[in-house]
C-alpha cells in the first residue's frame, strides 16, 4: 500500500494544500432536502457498531440453536460456553466468548430470497419500488459520523463486501468497500502539489457550474463524494487500514484468512472513530454437503475471527461502546434435504449480538423441538435494528424526510428486544 | 482520435439489400436477386448488415430497374420514409414516435407539468452515442452533427449509428455489454469453477447484434440452446452460456427464474417456497415453471486452460423425480405445510403442455421457448428494459416485474410499444430508434420550476418531463477513453481488446455467491470510483503526454490556444466552453510555465473528473 506523499513533499505540506479543496459543496448547494427532521445535541457519542454479515444465509440451527436427537438437528452436538447457553461444538473459541455476545433465538421474518433477504436484514424495510432505504451502516454514519468533525475517512466501511446501499441518505453515506488487506488502490497522485492543487480548484469550479444548472441530485452527490475522496486522499487516519502492522501474534489470533483480517480491521478502524464497519464472510448458502462445509471450512473461519474481535475489543476496553452483531438474510430449512442440504429458510432462526451496553450472555427467546417454529415472542430485522440503534444511542425518534416529504422512521418503528436492551 | 467518416461513403450500394427492418428479404429472396443482379453484388460479404435507408433511396435513384424488381417481390420499398408528422426531432418521424410523444404528453398534463426544454445540440449527440454505442462521440463526431443544418439531422445521425458498416461493431459491442451483464452478469465466467466461457457468450451475442437478428429468434436461441460453450469446440454454440450454470444446481431453479425475469418480465422465484406475498401467484406456478427447465443437462467438459473450461448444454430423457414415469414425468415440491406436491409443465398462462419427459415427444425448453415468445409479456419486458435503458426508468420499478401488482406508469404506452414492437417481426433495431427520436429522450436534464418534484430518487413514479441524470457504466467510461489513450490498444483482436476490458473491470465487481447469482460493481459513485477517477494508471494513461493521445495531438495541432481549450472540452464535454470556463482554462495552462502539453493535460484531468464528464445528461 502506497502512503508515500507526491515526491519532495512531507504530508503536512501535501495536506494544507487539499485542505482548501475538499470542499466542493459550499452552502449555497446545500439544498433539495431536509434529512432529519429531529436536530439533536447529543453529548460527545463515542459509540460504533461492527456487523460480521453472513451473506448467503448461514444455519442458524446448526451454529446457535442446536436440536440434538431432533430429526432436523443434524451431526453437530451443542457444547457448554462461558454464558448462559449451549453453541455447537465446532465453535469452543466463540463458546469461551459467549459471556460477551447473546443470542437472539427468535428471529421470524419473511425474506427468504436472497436479493430481499439482503435488503430488509440491512434496512428494516422490505423493498418497495419508489423508495430505496438506507442501510444500517448509512444510517449509523448520518446519524454518528456527522458528529465526529474529525473523522477524515469513511464513517461506513465495508470489508469484503459491499453492503447495501445509502438509499435516499445520498452517495455521500455510502459504503466504502475495501477488501480484506485494507489495500486501497489509486491513492497516490503522482504529480507536484502545485498541480494537485491547481487541477482541483479548477474542478470544483468546473463542478459547481454544473450543480448551477439545477440538474439534480446526481449532481450534487457527485461534489459531495468528490469532497470525501480528497480529504480521505490527504489523511493521516488512512493508517488505520494497514492492518499488516498489527503485531504478529495480533494476526495469528485473528487467523490468516480474510474474515480474520477484516475482524482485525474492523477493530482497528473502531479505534480510529469509524462509526460503523460491516465485515463479510460468504459461502453460507448451503444448499449441498452442508455439514462438511460447515465443519471444515465456514466454522472455523468464523469461530477464530469472531472470538478474536470480541476478546481483543473487551481487553482493549473497546467492547462497551461497540456493538458487534452477527447475522445473514435468513436461516436455513430445519429440514435437511435430498442433497445433505439445507435451503432458505426465514421463520425460525437466529442472530448475535454484543457490547455496547447490551446484555451478554443469555439466550433469548427459543424454538420449538425441531426448530422449525418460534414458541413465544418473534422478533424482525427492524426489532434488531431498532435495539442496535439503542444500543448506540441513537434516538429511535429520528425521523428522515426527503423532498417527497415521506417521514421515515428510523429502524422502522422496530420494538426492543426484550432482554437484550 | 476517432475513425473518420470518409469510409461511409465506400458502403457496397447493394448493402441495404439484408434485413433494412421495413423491407426485410427472406434468404432466397435475396439469392434470387443476386442472380438477376449478376457478379456486380457480393451478397456474400455482407451477411447480416444493416446500413441506412438514406441509402436505399440513393440506390434506387440509381437503378430503376431494382426499384422494379423490389416491386415484384412485392417489398414496399417507400414503407422507410412512410410518412409521419413532425415533432423535436424534425419532419417525417415514424408513426410510433409521434405515439410516443402523445401518451407521454398525456401524463405531463394530468400532472400538469411543464416539461423541460429540449437538450442543447451537443448534448443530445452525446446522449445518443453514450447509449447506442457506448461511448462519447469524438470531437469531428460532434462537429459533424453541430455543422449540420438539415432537419433530419437527428434522424440522420441515428440511422448512421444504427446501420452504417461505420458503426457496426461498437453498436454490437455496447449491446453485448448489456448482455452479457444482463444473462450472466459482470461476474459470469470469471470465478473459479464456473462453467460459463464468457468469451463463447460475448462471441455470441456480438455476432447477434452484428446482425440484427431479430429479438425473437434471439430469446429461442438462448432459451433453447444446446451444444459447446467454449469457442473452438466442435459443437461450439455461446447461447449455451447463459443457462449452462443455471440447469444443474437446486433444480434449475436459476434457470427458472433468469429465463422468466429477463424474457417475460416476471419474478417467480420469491413463489419457489412460498405463495407469493403480493400477488396471486402461488407457489404451484413456480414449479410448473421450473418443470420445463428438468430435461435440461449441464456437463462439465475439458479444462482448455487454467482459467477457461468448455462445458456441454443438452436436453435428455426426465423420467420424472420418481425415475420411473417417463410419460408424465413429474418434480415434486414441499408446500408450507410440509405436504409434497407434483407437478408439470405449465406455463404461467396457465398452457399445459404434454406431461411426457422423453425429448423425442415433447422438449420442454422448446416448449417454453414458444410459449415465451407468443406471449404478451415477451414484448412489453423488452420494451421496458430497452426504454429503461435510454431514459434511465421503465415504465415499472423494478424493471423486471410486470405482474399485476405492479401497475406499469405509462400502461398504455408499454402495451402499444409491446404491440408495435411484435408487428415490427421484433426488429430491435428500430425499438431503438423509435425511442431516441422520442421527445421525452430529446429534453434537457436541467429542470423547471413545474418539473423539478418529477424525480424517481424522491419516490415519484417517473413522467420524464425532463431528462434524469444517470451515472455512465464502467464500460462506457472504458469505452470512452480508449479513444483518448493512442494507438496502443489499436492492433489487437476484438477478443484481446474484450479481455483487457473485462481484467479492468474486475476491480468494480463482486458476486455474492449466492444461488441467485447476486452481484454488485463499486462503480457507482463512490469514493473508490473517485480514486481511480482521480489516480488509476487508466486516467493517468487517459491524461497523459506521450506521441498518441489526445493532448498531444491537440499540443502538437497548429491550433490557437483557445482552440485547443475548445477541442479539449469538445472531447470530453461535446460543447464550447463558456467565456468563464475559457478563463479557468488558461489559468490552468499558464499555471504549468509555459509547458503546454502538461497543462493541457491538467485541464483534460479537470474535464474527466467532472459531474458534466460521468453523468449522461
Amino acid at each position: 500500500m502506497n502512503y508515500k506523499t507526491p515526491r519532495g513533499m512531507n504530508r503536512r505540506h501535501f495536506m494544507s494544500h487539499l485542505a482548501g479543496a475538499s470542499a466542493f459543496v459550499g452552502s449555497a448547494m446545500a439544498m433539495g432536502r431536509t434529512l432529519e427532521a429531529n436536530a439533536q445535541t447529543l453529548t460527545k457519542n463515542r459509540k460504533a457498531a461492527i456487523l460480521l454479515w453472513m451473506g448467503g444465509g448461514p444455519s442458524s440451527i446448526d451454529l446457535w440453536d442446536l436440536k440434538p436427537g431432533a430429526s432436523t438437528g443434524g451431526p453437530f452436538r451443542p457444547i457448554s460456553t462461558k454464558g448462559d447457553m449451549q453453541i455447537c461444538e465446532h465453535l469452543p473459541m466463540m463458546a469461551k466468548q459467549m459471556d460477551k455476545a447473546s443470542i437472539v433465538r427468535c428471529m421470524s421474518t419473511r425474506e427468504a430470497d436472497h436479493s430481499r433477504g439482503r435488503y430488509y436484514m440491512h434496512t428494516g424495510y422490505v423493498p418497495n419500488p419508489n423508495i430505496i432505504h438506507p442501510s444500517y451502516g448509512s444510517v449509523v454514519a448520518h446519524q454518528l459520523g456527522s458528529q465526529r468533525p474529525e473523522l477524515e475517512i469513511p464513517a461506513f466501511v465495508s470489508v469484503g463486501g459491499g453492503s447495501e446501499g445509502p438509499g435516499f441518505l445520498g452517495m455521500a453515506y455510502s459504503p466504502f468497500a475495501v477488501n480484506s488487506s485494507g489495500r486501497i488502490r489509486n491513492l497516490n497522485l503522482g504529480i507536484s502539489p502545485d498541480r494537485v492543487s491547481s487541477r482541483l480548484e479548477a474542478l470544483k469550479m468546473m463542478e459547481s457550474g454544473f450543480i448551477n444548472q439545477n440538474r439534480g441530485l446526481a449532481a450534487i452527490e457527485h461534489a459531495k463524494v468528490l469532497g470525501k475522496t480528497v480529504t480521505l486522499m490527504s489523511s493521516e487516519q488512512m493508517k488505520a487500514f494497514r492492518v499488516e502492522t498489527e503485531p504478529e501474534n495480533v494476526r495469528q489470533r485473528y487467523g490468516d484468512t480474510n474474515f480474520g483480517r477484516g475482524c482485525l480491521l474492523a477493530r482497528r478502524l473502531v479505534e480510529a472513530s469509524v462509526p460503523f464497519v460491516e465485515v463479510n464472510l460468504g459461502g453460507w448458502d448451503n444448499h449441498q454437503n452442508i455439514f462438511d462445509t460447515l465443519q471444515n471450512n465456514k466454522l472455523p473461519e468464523l469461530d477464530r475471527g469472531m472470538s478474536a474481535l470480541f476478546e481483543d475489543l473487551d481487553q482493549r476496553g473497546m467492547l462497551d461502546d461497540t456493538a458487534v452483531i452477527w447475522m445473514g438474510e435468513f436461516g436455513r430449512t430445519p429440514n435437511i434435504n435430498g442433497n445433505t442440504g439445507r435451503d432458505h429458510w426465514a421463520r425460525s432462526w437466529s442472530v448475535v449480538a454484543g457490547g455496547a451496553g447490551m446484555t451478554p450472555g443469555v439466550a433469548i427467546g427459543q424454538t420449538n423441538e425441531d426448530g422449525t417454529r418460534v414458541e413465544g415472542q418473534t422478533y424482525s430485522s427492524e426489532d434488531l435494528m431498532a435495539t442496535v440503534c439503542k444500543a448506540l444511542g441513537i434516538d429511535l425518534e429520528t425521523t428522515f424526510t426527503s423532498t417527497s416529504g415521506r417521514p421515515m422512521k428510523i429502524a422502522n418503528s422496530g420494538k426492543l428486544i426484550e432482554g437484550l436492551i | 482520435m476517432r475513425r473518420s467518416h470518409s469510409n461511409i461513403h465506400h458502403f457496397n450500394q447493394f448493402r441495404w439489400l439484408q434485413s433494412k427492418p421495413a423491407d426485410r428479404l427472406s434468404a432466397d429472396r435475396l439469392s434470387e436477386a443476386k442472380i438477376q443482379l449478376g457478379t456486380r453484388c457480393p451478397v456474400s460479404t455482407v451477411e447480416g448488415v444493416e446500413t441506412k435507408a438514406s441509402r436505399l433511396r440513393l440506390v434506387l435513384t440509381l437503378c430503376p430497374a431494382l426499384t422494379m424488381m423490389l416491386t415484384m417481390f412485392g417489398c414496399s420499398v417507400l414503407h422507410a420514409t412512410e410518412p409521419a408528422s413532425e415533432s423535436s426531432a424534425g419532419v417525417n418521424l415514424p408513426e410510433q414516435v409521434v405515439q410516443i410523444d402523445a401518451m407521454i404528453e398525456e401524463v405531463w398534463d394530468a400532472y400538469e407539468l411543464t416539461p423541460s426544454r429540449n437538450a442543447s445540440d451537443s448534448e443530445w449527440c452525446r446522449r445518443v452515442f453514450l447509449d447506442l454505442i457506448g461511448r462519447i462521440p469524438s470531437v469531428d463526431e460532434v462537429e459533424n452533427f453541430l455543422g449540420d443544418k438539415a432537419s433530419t439531422k437527428k434522424q440522420a445521425l441515428v440511422e448512421r449509428l444504427l446501420y452504417d458498416d461505420a458503426y457496426t461493431e461498437e453498436l454490437a459491442r455496447n449491446w453485448t455489454t448489456i448482455w452479457s451483464n444482463l444473462l450472466i452478469g459482470r461476474t459470469g465466467g470469471n470465478a473459479n469453477g464456473s462453467m460459463i466461457n464468457r468469451d463463447g457468450m460475448l462471441k455470441y451475442l456480438r455476432d447477434s447484434f452484428a446482425r440484427g437478428k431479430p429479438y425473437d429468434q434471439f430469446a429461442h436461441e438462448l432459451i433453447t440452446a444446446t451444444g459447446s460453450t467454449a469457442p473452438g469446440m466442435d459443437d461450439f454454440n455461446g447461447a449455451t452460456n447463459f443457462l449452462i450454470d443455471k440447469v444443474n444446481p437446486e433444480k434449475g431453479s436459476q434457470a427458472t427464474a433468469a429465463t422468466s425475469r429477463i424474457f417475460l418480465g416476471l419474478q417467480v422465484q420469491c413463489t419457489q417456497c412460498h405463495n407469493h406475498p403480493f400477488n396471486d401467484w402461488k407457489q404451484k406456478k413456480y414449479w410448473e415453471m421450473n418443470a420445463f427447465f428438468r430435461q435440461s443437462r449441464a456437463m462439465r467438459g475439458e479444462m482448455l486452460s487454467s482459467t477457461e473450461t468448455s462445458a456441454t448444454l443438452g436436453d435428455v430423457n426426465f423420467a420424472g423425480e420418481s425415475g420411473n414415469n417417463l410419460d408424465e414425468a413429474e418434480i415434486y415440491y414441499e408446500m408450507r405445510n410440509g405436504l409434497v406436491a407434483a407437478a408439470w409443465p405449465v406455463f404461467v398462462d396457465g398452457t399445459e403442455v404434454d406431461k411426457s419427459g422423453d425429448v423425442s415427444v415433447v422438449n420442454r425448453r422448446e416448449k417454453f421457448a414458444e410459449l415465451t415468445i407468443a406471449s404478451p409479456f415477451f414484448a412489453k419486458a423488452i420494451v421496458n428494459r430497452t426504454w429503461a435503458h435510454f431514459l434511465g426508468y421503465g415504465f415499472t420499478s423494478p424493471i423486471d416485474d410486470l405482474g399485476p401488482h405492479n401497475i406499469p406508469s405509462h400502461r398504455s404506452l408499454l402495451e402499444y410499444l409491446g404491440n408495435e414492437f411484435r408487428g415490427s417481426e421484433f426488429n430491435f433495431r428500430q425499438l431503438l430508434q423509435w425511442i431516441v427520436l422520442s421527445k421525452p429522450y430529446a429534453l434537457s436534464s436541467k429542470e423547471n420550476r413545474t418539473n423539478k418534484s418529477d424525480d424517481p430518487l424522491l419516490g415519484e413514479t417517473p413522467k420524464f418531463s425532463h431528462f434524469y441524470l444517470r451515472q455512465m457504466q464502467a464500460e462506457q467510461l472504458y469505452e470512452s477513453l480508449a479513444v483518448t489513450t493512442g494507438g496502443a490498444k489499436k492492433n489487437l483482436s476484438w477478443e484481446q481488446q474484450e479481455e483487457i476490458k473485462n481484467q479492468w473491470l474486475q476491480q468494480f465487481n463482486r458476486a455474492f455467491g449466492n444461488d441467485e447469482g447476486g452481484e454488485a460493481t463499486n462503480f457507482n459513485g463512490s469514493i473508490p470510483q473517485v480514486l481511480m477517477m482521480f489516480n488509476s494508471d487508466m486516467i493517468r494513461e487517459a491524461t497523459g503526454v506521450a506521441e498518441g493521445t489526445l493532448v498531444w495531438d491537440i499540443a502538437n495541432s497548429s491550433m490557437s490556444q483557445k482552440q485547443m481549450v475548445d477541442a479539449i472540452f469538445m472531447a470530453g464535454l461535446s460543447r464550447k466552453p463558456t467565456r468563464d470556463e475559457v478563463a479557468l482554462a488558461k489559468s490552468l495552462v499558464n499555471a504549468n510555465n509555459g509547458n503546454l502539453p502538461q497543462g493541457l493535460s491538467d485541464l483534460w484531468w479537470v474535464i474527466l473528473n467532472t459531474n458534466e464528464f460521468i453523468l449522461v445528461h
